[in-house]
């Protein structure tokens, strides 16, 4: 068979923000994606593949930018990979996406693009927003006045896609026109970077001169040329090239109108009235996010549920069938398990980042961001930081990557570290079964339940120690570029489902194939610790629990007791043992120690740990037999266990911990830093020992 | 005045920016000396303002609105 050589082509996709880059992405591409990182930085890379004649056609996704002029993070990723490359290796092309309606704007990247001196194509999108009787004329008189190849387009409904296919296979001249040259001294500065730097155009050594002082990369200059270039009023000079483009491109739109259909700004203007309202605003703001924490939390459930039920069934056929020994237990208690861990975190993912998706492609997500930003400023935090904090109550593993569309880094990083302080779902059979133990059930003036309000002041301590934490970050962890908010309150749309499906399918996969792999890594070791141990005193009492399910099926009793011991004599058990005098001073013993670190698996083991250690069996057991049995327990001394003190104390402890291993998986993952993933967990960790103390001496 | 002083509602002209690396960035994004901004809606509590200019509308902090001169418009 022949083989078919396909000519190759690397393709940069850059645009306004809210041109229609994602969507248009998405039309191109389909679902052949590859996602990651940016070098060096957290700032998500998308790239897609797709084969249009005999061309197979590689597109990176860069941050939607105004100007190439950057100040954050995401502006200088667009800057380096259009100047610089990626590796050395410059794009082929560059396909700018404008929004038609407001093409003004959009022009002052686009001459940027063309005064670069490199291969660009345009697309006109959106192109059904804007009057017909300009659709077809305004393409034309632009790709005159421009020099470049302009394909009108409605990536929406697929209008023009494979025109402009057919363009991005095509090499096309570098276009002869110029639309900004500075004045001598800066030109003859900006011509000594261009020649030291060997960069194609006079355009690039003035953005490279104008950008110097905030450029991370790495550019080697001989001193003079940089002095001279920093001796320069860049800020001036920028403002000059501002106003010298606009200019321009005002006497380009003289030549032609591209008017904008007046419906849609008028239904967003009208919308706007009541979403951005003082009041009425904020009250829908507040349902919709209580809406979007409700469904993670409930509606989750029952997928959530199938999927462990699932894997607890399979579990058992498995074991049914397979020969019995170690390496079926690792497989199927270790490996199969610690999947189900991992899998068992879909809907809430998939959950989450509907919502987020759907809250961005509507363009409500900038009016919440709007609405929070101030007082989320005050706590280092960023009005997009709302909906990861809500979703954080839900599960901090979804919200953690959630904080992806926080564009500021420190901003981002401190949202994702407080994110575990919020109670999420896993800590609420923990909560119950605590609070059942030393909460009497007793109402208030015969409205409020006890329990209920203890439940709730444990929320809320969560919720407002991790404001606290968040200020106190603000302090240290230092600026990257300067603080400010300037967004687009684009026009409202009707959300486009394919781009809130890709969105979801993308961040389920992407968490299978990076968190989960740490997930089930540690899950096969807790699953170890607790199943091995060592000495002859384990395997004896293992020997006897496997024969006592063999000789003596009926006796449940004894086989509770087998595997309390069992437990007891594992390796988890004789960690416990060996914290015990690190938690005595919180009042808890080593069961609990046990217990403590079984539930870094999921904080709701914690209840079946306790179950199995007080002979309750690890399957089915009544809650309310487990809590009868813990009030029985007593210390040496013969007074309870499970006083007042000790419970309050484990309950401050649960509300603060970073229990759990998924998130911790997560946070290296979204952050790429062991540093903060183990400060997160040595912080937090530290937060709960000293608290449950405090709670502790105070209460007994 | 000040960008940041006008209340909703209000359309002014703009005079000038001052010189700073934000108002590079303002002037970037649509807000030139001679363009009509009107104030469409304002975030609680002290919090951005949103300003229809130059085609669409924009939310920024009063921080970076008080970069920006205006004259309003009777």
């Amino acid at each position: 068979m022949e083989v078919k050589h396909l000519k190759k082509t690397k393709i940069a996709l850059l645009g306004n923000p809210n041109s229609g880059k994602t969507t248009l992405f998405n039309a191109l591409t389909g679902l052949n994606h590859k996602t990651g990182n940016f070098p060096g930085v957290t700032v998500e890379k998308k790239s897609g593949i797709f084969s249009h004649q005999e061309t197979e056609i590689e597109i990176v996704d860069l941050p939607g930018i105004y100007s190439l002029n950057f100040q954050s993070i995401d502006e200088q990723i667009a800057f380096d990979q259009i100047l610089f490359g990626e590796n050395g290796i410059l794009p082929d092309k560059i396909l700018i996406v404008a929004d038609a309606t407001n093409l003004k704007r959009n022009l002052l990247l686009i001459t940027q693009l063309i005064d670069l001196q490199t291969e660009v194509v345009l697309c006109l999108n959106m192109i059904d927003q804007v009057e017909k009787i300009n659709r077809i004329r305004a393409p034309h008189k632009l790709e005159e006045i421009l020099g470049i190849p302009v394909i009108p387009t409605d990536a929406r409904s697929g209008f023009g896609l494979d025109r402009l296919k057919d363009a991005l296979t095509i090499q096309h001249p570098i276009s002869p026109k110029r639309f900004y040259s500075p004045d001598p001294e800066v030109m003859a500065i900006a011509d000594e970077v261009r020649k030291t730097l060997n960069l194609h155009s006079p355009y690039a050594g003035f953005l490279i001169s104008a950008n110097l002082n905030r450029l991370t990369s790495a550019v080697d200059l001989p001193k003079e040329v940089r002095t001279a270039c920093e001796a320069q009023e860049w800020n001036r000079i920028q403002a000059i090239e501002t106003v010298d483009r606009y200019a321009k491109i005002a006497s380009i739109l003289r030549e032609f109108t591209l008017k904008p259909r007046e419906l849609s700004q008028n239904v967003s203007r009208k919308l706007d009235q009541i979403l951005t309202h003082p009041i009425s605003g904020l009250a829908i703001m507040l349902v919709v996010l209580f809406l979007i924490f409700q469904s993670i939390f409930s509606l989750a459930s029952m997928p959530m549920d199938l999927i462990e039920g699932f894997f607890n069934t399979s579990n058992e056929w498995f074991k049914n069938r397979l020969p019995k020994n170690m390496v079926t237990d690792l497989l199927i208690d270790g490996v199969w398990a610690g999947l189900g861990g991992v899998i068992v975190f879909i809907p809430q993912i998939a959950l989450l980042f509907g919502f987020v998706a759907l809250l961005e492609e509507s363009g409500y997500m900038a009016r919440v961001s709007f609405i929070t930003d101030r007082i989320m400023q005050k706590f280092g935090l960023n009005g997009k930081s709302v909906v990861p904090l809500v979703g954080g109550f839900a599960c901090a593993v979804p919200a953690i990557m959630s904080t992806r569309t926080i564009s500021n880094q420190r901003e981002r990083l401190i949202t994702l570290f407080i994110l575990p302080l919020m109670s999420c779902s896993a800590r609420l059979p923990v909560y119950t079964l605590l609070i059942a133990l030393a909460v009497p059930d007793q109402l208030i003036g015969g409205v409020i339940s006890l329990q209920g309000l203890v439940m709730l002041a444990l929320y809320c301590l969560g919720f407002f120690t991790g404001l606290i934490v968040a200020f106190v970050m603000k302090r240290f962890v230092p600026e990257d570029g300067q603080s400010f908010f300037m967004l687009e309150m684009p026009v409202y749309r009707a959300p486009q489902w394919k781009n809130v499906a890709i969105t979801v399918w993308e961040k389920s996969s992407s968490f299978v194939s990076g968190a989960g792999k740490v997930i089930i890594t540690v899950s096969v070791v807790l699953w170890i610790l607790a199943s091995f141990g060592p000495g002859e005193s384990f395997s004896k009492l293992n020997e006897a629990y496997e024969q006592s399910i063999v000789q003596y099926p009926d006796q449940t009793d004894v086989h509770n007791k087998l595997a309390s011991a069992r437990l007891e004599h594992s390796y988890a058990g004789k960690i416990g043992k060996a914290i015990e005098p690190f938690i005595q001073p919180l009042g808890y013993d080593w069961k609990i120690g046990i217990s403590l670190i079984t539930s870094f698996a999921a904080r709701e083991v914690f209840v079946g740990t306790m179950a199995t250690i007080y002979s309750l069996g690890s399957g089915e057991f009544e809650e309310k037999e487990l809590k009868e049995v813990l009030k029985q327990e007593k210390r040496p001394d013969g007074s309870p266990l499970y006083s007042i003190a000790t419970v309050l104390s484990l309950l401050v402890f649960y509300a603060f911990a970073l229990q759990c291993m998924s998130t911790l998986a997560t946070t290296w993952k979204e952050t790429g830093s062991l540093f903060w993933t183990l400060m997160q967990f040595v912080a937090f960790t530290a937060l709960a020992y000293g608290s449950a103390w405090l709670v502790y001496v105070a209460f007994s | 005045m000040q960008l940041s002083d006008l209340h909703a509602g209000d359309v002014a002209v703009i005079l000038s920016l001052g010189s700073s690396a934000l108002s590079v960035k303002l002037m970037e994004m649509g807000c030139l000396p001679g363009e009509k901004v009107e104030v469409r809606y304002k975030a609680p509590m002290g919090g951005p303002i949103a300003v229809n200019v130059f085609g669409y509308v924009l939310g920024l902090r009063k921080e970076e609105a008080s970069l920006v001169q205006v004259e309003k418009c009777l």
